[in-house]
Order: C-alpha cells, then structure tokens, then sequence
C-alpha cells in the first residue's frame, strides 16, 4: 500500500497535479498549503491555542461544512422538484416513497437546521472570547449577515415542501410583515401616507405582499421563495463566506491573546 | 409520581418559568467558581438526562420531544448548555492564573504556531467525519416532517413559525406584531452589528473569562440564553393550541382558552385612578402612557449616570454618542422583561395604544 502510494507519486500525472513531496518536511508541509487552492484559504502556520476544539468549537468549520452539505443535497433534490402548487408536494412525497437516495431531503433538512443551531453557537463562542474586539469588528459584522442570511435560507426552504406545516409556518413568520411601521398596512403610520386621499399602503401593495407576490401564501410565492432559496441566497452568501474567510486570516488569524 | 408532574408543569408556568431561568443564570454565575467544578457539572448531566429519560415515559411528553422538528431543539439544548459550562469553567480558570499572574490558558499556547497541515487539516478532516456521520445516522433514524398537502382555508391550531422564530413568536404575547415582528428583530441585528463599536473594554480579546469583562458577558448570556434560546423552548415545548400554556406533562387541549382580562395603562390612570370616564380625545387619554414611555426613554439614561458607577463607567468611557445608542439599545431590551412582569402583576396590556393607527406599545 505504502509503496504503491510512493510509487504513484512519481507518476507525471501525480507530480502534475501536486508540486512536492509527501508532507513530512517542514518544507512540503508549508507547500502543501501554499500550492492548494483549497487548503490556502489557511495559512501556513496556525497559533496552537486558536485551533484547539476547547477554544473555538469547531463551529464555525462545521457552519461551513453544513453549508456544503446544504450545496450537493439540495443541488440533487434539485432534480426531483418542481416548485408548483400542483407538482411539489407529490414531488415530496415521491422523494420520501420511491426515488433513490430520498434520504436526500432528510439530510437536507437535519442539516438545515443542525446550520441554524452551529450559527448561533458559533457566534456564541466568538462573543464570549472577546474575536469581535479590533482589529475584527468588520468580520463580526460579515457575520451577523451571515447570520441572517442562514435564518433566511432556512425559512425560504420551509415553505418548498408545500404541506400544511410549511405553509402556516411561513403564514405565520410573514403576518408580521403586515405590520412594519409605514410600509405595512396595519402598520402604525401606513394610514398616513396618502395621495389626494387615497391611502398608498394597502393589503395589495404592502411589504408582505412584496414578500408573498400576493395577499396569501400561494403559488407566486413558492417560486419566489423557491428562487430565493436556490439561488439568491446562497449565492450572497457563499459571497460572504469567501470575504468572512479572508479576512479571518487578515485580521491575524484565529483570535488569541497578544 | 402524579404530584411530582404537577408541581414541574406548575414551575412551567411562563411567569415562573422566565424567573426561574434569571434567577438560575444570576445564581450560576455568581457561584461559578463551585458551580463549574467538573464533580459538579458531572452531577447535573446525570440529573438532567435521569429527568429527560424519566419524562420520555409520560406520553404528553413524549409527544412533544419527539415530534420530528422539534428534535434539533432538544439537541440544540444539550449543546448549548455544555458550551456554556465549558466557556465558564475555562473563564474561572483563566481568571485564576491570571490573579495570581500567571499566563491564562490560551496565552500559554498563543506564541506556540503549528504547522496547518498536520494539526488543523486532520481536527477538521475529523470534525467533518464525525458531522457527516451523526448527519446521517440521523436522517435514517428520523423521517423528515409531511404533512397533509397544504390547504389554505384549513389553520392549523396551533400555527407556529418555525422553531428558530418562536422566541418572537413568544414575544407576540406581549407586544403587538410591528414591535415583536418588525422592530425588536430590526434592533436586534443592530444591536448585534453595534457590539463592536459599544464594547469598548480591550480585555478579553481572544481568551476566555468572566472577571475582566463580567458586564459584557452577563449581558450575552441574558441575551441568548434567557430571551432568546428559553424563549424558543418555551415557545416549543409549552404553548399549545390558541398559544395557551401547557405543562410539559399536560394534554394539549384545543378546547382550553385562557381568559383575557388586560387592560390599558389608560383605563388604570383615568377610570381607576381618578374615577373618572375615559377622556374623548384620544391624545389626552394615552397622555399618561405616552409621559412614561417618553420617560422612561429621556430620564433613565441621566439616572443611571447618577446612582450607577458602572454607568458613569461607560460614560467615560464610550463618550456621549455611544453611550446614548449602547443606553437606548439597553432600555429597549429591558423593555422586553418589563412588559411581562407588568402584564404578570396587574395585568396590563398596552401602555400607549391608538388602535386607529394600530400603534400600541
Ligand atoms: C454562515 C455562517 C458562518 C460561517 C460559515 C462562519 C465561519 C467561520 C470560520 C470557519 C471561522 C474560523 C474560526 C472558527 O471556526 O471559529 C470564523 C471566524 C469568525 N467568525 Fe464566523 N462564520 C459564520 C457566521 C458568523 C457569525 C454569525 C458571526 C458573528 C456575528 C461570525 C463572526 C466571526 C468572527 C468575529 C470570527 C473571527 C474569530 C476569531 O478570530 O477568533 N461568524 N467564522
């Protein structure tokens, strides 16, 4: 095994692929992290204390890593679904009765909401070791949007199952929206906004009905909800992981005392 | 047995529920330096899980906890409270050594750098081996959630949000929707976005501890662990249809409706206080609740530089413009225990309210 490995190793098409050694030396172990596109999201040298599990959690790591997981299932529960009134509840149920690797929509959801709670965690560890303090008050900020972001990833995937529990959860989580101060139209001071008399906020052009397409949770709503889902949202955020990432490593590494 | 469920499920009872939980988390962290010891925490999860298990054998119980969404909260919680007694433990070791003058934990290590590849490369390849597989043992244990096909004319009762809104959803129960829905989780984004730029206290960068930052962290700890994750788990485990409250061991029962019987600060001021009708003039009716939120929000702040040096603290040290936004943030979080203890004790419902411009406080 060890000699096919060292075998393979002198392969043109391994040495193509990798541009040094076996990471044994100190030199192949900083080339390693330096030459792979992956891995030189970190840096060559890392403080002994910041990378301790008792220190960070691991749950920023696992954040992202839930984050991928969210990637490759959804991107195959993709094939399956079709976000319509009349196909994507059978679409459902047929994942869960009879498709292959149905299991899909099960890791998706556990993994959805195993992402909310190591958010949360790891903010909370950032917070109770003091990582928001300079010079990393911007990436706690990158953060917060991260964390938003996630909440509404989870949300916006709520509604896609179509059933009852998804359709009254999202009812519920946007009634409020009928409410915003001036933009929603029972929101205090909406009644004031006129024009020569005729009220501008009303049930059908309200924040909530921006956010359904409509005064009720209905088909427009699913595709936009499915679109947000699949595309806007984790886009802007993958966006924000790369510049939360980065600056991590600009803003010196994983916090520890000077 | 039978007195042993009535007495839990009357300790759930929201008011002495939220107490409950302040009293503990303050208790706690006063008495950390003993609370923390590991014969301790040991004690408390073998008590804890000799509860849970105790409880899975009453069905009411076992219904709630198990439903399938509800089990990432259950885990969610375990989580958390380890976290927290593991952050304590190391801040009370830190605080130790570095009371007596020692390097605290991570200052030890902090100089040390280690190689990327192996140390960091191998603790995420095994962080994410241990992910994958628990993620997957999961969802082969546990169906995800379908429901009927969804039918609009049809309301479930009780409708919930999902489970990461409830603590907001619970906050509904005290305030009207443009507060609990719209401003608190606006202010909450921006308070959290604020943090930096308010904590102004150079300790604590980068290691655990309590003693060098005991304000901040208290502050967190309200925040997440009381209004937010108990708030979520109350919202959960103990409203039940009509957003009633339910004893962990009680049957939902749809048929249960709790009487509503608040009032307005302006009928206590007007027709209880003075004996006198409702005046006809709405603006002269909220008066009285207007003069005391308009206090509480002008005369606190000076109040609190007088008779706290904590405050005069952070007046000097923040100056007048952070101090004024970290003080009004301050105010509107306490608002949140206020309102309740309020509606707890006399019942009150809205202190400032014109329902013709659906604006209540
Ligand atoms: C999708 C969400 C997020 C992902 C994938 C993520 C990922 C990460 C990772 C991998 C790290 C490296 C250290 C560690 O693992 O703890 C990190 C550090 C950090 N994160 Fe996040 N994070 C997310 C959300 C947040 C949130 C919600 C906050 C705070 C509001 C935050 C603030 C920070 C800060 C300040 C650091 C630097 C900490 C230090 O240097 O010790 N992040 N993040």
């Amino acid at each position: 095994m060890a000699d096919l490995l060292t075998a393979l190793r002198k392969t043109q098409v391994w040495k193509s692929i990798f541009r040094h050694g076996p990471p044994n030396t100190t030199r192949n172990r900083t080339l390693v992290v330096l030459s792979n596109f992956f891995l030189h999201l970190h840096p060559v040298k890392v403080r002994k204390s910041g990378i301790r599990l008792s220190y960070t959690w691991c749950m920023g790591g696992l954040t992202f890593f839930l984050f991928l997981v969210e990637t490759i299932t959804g991107l195959l529960l993709m094939f399956y679904y079709r976000p319509t009134a009349e196909y994507a509840f059978q679409d459902i149920m047929a994942l869960r009765e009879h498709v292959a690797l149905g299991l899909m929509r099960e890791m998706h959801r556990w993994g959805a909401h195993a992402m909310v709670i190591t958010v949360w965690l790891h903010m909370y560890r950032v917070f109770l070791t003091g990582s928001y303090k300079p010079p990393r008050e911007f990436n706690w900020n990158v953060g917060v949007i991260l964390l938003v972001l996630t909440l509404l990833l989870s949300f916006t995937g709520y509604l896609l199952p179509w059933d009852q529990l998804a359709i009254w959860a999202v009812t519920v989580g946007t009634n409020m929206a009928r409410a915003t101060p001036l933009l929603g139209h029972e929101g205090p001071g909406a009644a004031f906004l006129t024009l020569g008399g005729v009220n501008l906020i009303h049930a059908g052009d309200d924040v909530r009905f921006a956010l359904l397409s409509g005064r009720f949770v209905g088909e427009a709503t699913l595709l936009r909800f499915y679109v947000l889902h699949c595309v806007g949202f984790p886009l802007v955020a993958a966006t924000l992981m790369a510049i939360h990432f980065w600056r991590v490593r600009k803003d010196g590494g994983i916090s520890g005392p000077l | 047995m039978e007195a042993f469920k009535k007495l839990v499920n009357a300790l759930a009872n929201p008011t002495v529920y939220f107490i409950l939980t302040v009293v503990l988390l303050a208790g706690y962290l006063l008495f950390r330096k003993f609370l923390t010891k590991p014969a301790f925490a040991l004690a408390f999860l073998g008590f804890s899980v000799a509860f849970f298990c105790l409880s899975l054998t009453d069905p009411n119980f076992r219904e709630i906890v198990t439903k399938p969404d509800n089990v990432p909260i259950v885990i969610m919680l375990g989580l958390v409270l380890y976290l927290t007694w593991l952050s304590l433990r190391r801040a009370v070791l830190n605080d130790e050594m570095m009371k007596r003058g020692e390097p605290n934990l991570e200052a030890r290590e902090s100089k040390d750098r280690v190689f990327t590849w192996p140390d960091l490369v191998y603790t995420e390849l095994i962080c994410m081996v241990l992910c994958t597989i628990a993620l997957t043992v999961w969802s082969i244990e546990l169906g995800a959630p379908l429901e009927e096909p969804s039918a609009p004319a049809r309301t479930p009762n009780p409708s919930k949000a999902p489970w990461y809104f409830l603590g907001l959803q619970e906050m509904l129960v005290y305030y009207d929707p443009w507060i609990a829905g719209v401003v608190l989780p606006s202010l909450i984004i921006v308070g959290l976005m604020a943090v930096p730029y308010l904590d102004r206290n150079p300790k604590g960068n980068g290691y655990y501890t309590f003693e060098e930052r005991p304000f901040a962290v208290s502050f967190y700890l309200f925040g997440f662990l009381i209004l937010w994750v108990s708030l979520v788990v109350l919202g959960t485990f103990l409203r039940g249809p009509n957003w009633s409250f339910f004893g962990p061991f009680q049957r939902w029962d749809i048929h249960f409706l709790e009487p509503l019987v608040n009032v307005n600060l302006s009928e206590y001021f007007w027709v209880k206080g003075l004996g006198e009708p409702l005046p006809a003039s709405p603006l002269l009716r909220e008066l009285p609740g207007i003069l005391v939120v308009v206090g509480y929000f002008l005369l606190v702040p000076p109040l609190l530089l007088s008779v706290s040096k904590l405050f005069r603290g952070f007046f000097i040290e923040l100056g007048v413009a952070r101090y004024s936004t970290f003080v009004i943030l301050l105010l509107i979080e306490f608002s949140l225990p206020i309102k309740m203890v309020l509606r707890w004790t006399i019942n009150l419902k809205y202190i400032v309210s014109f329902p013709e411009f659906f604006f209540n406080i």
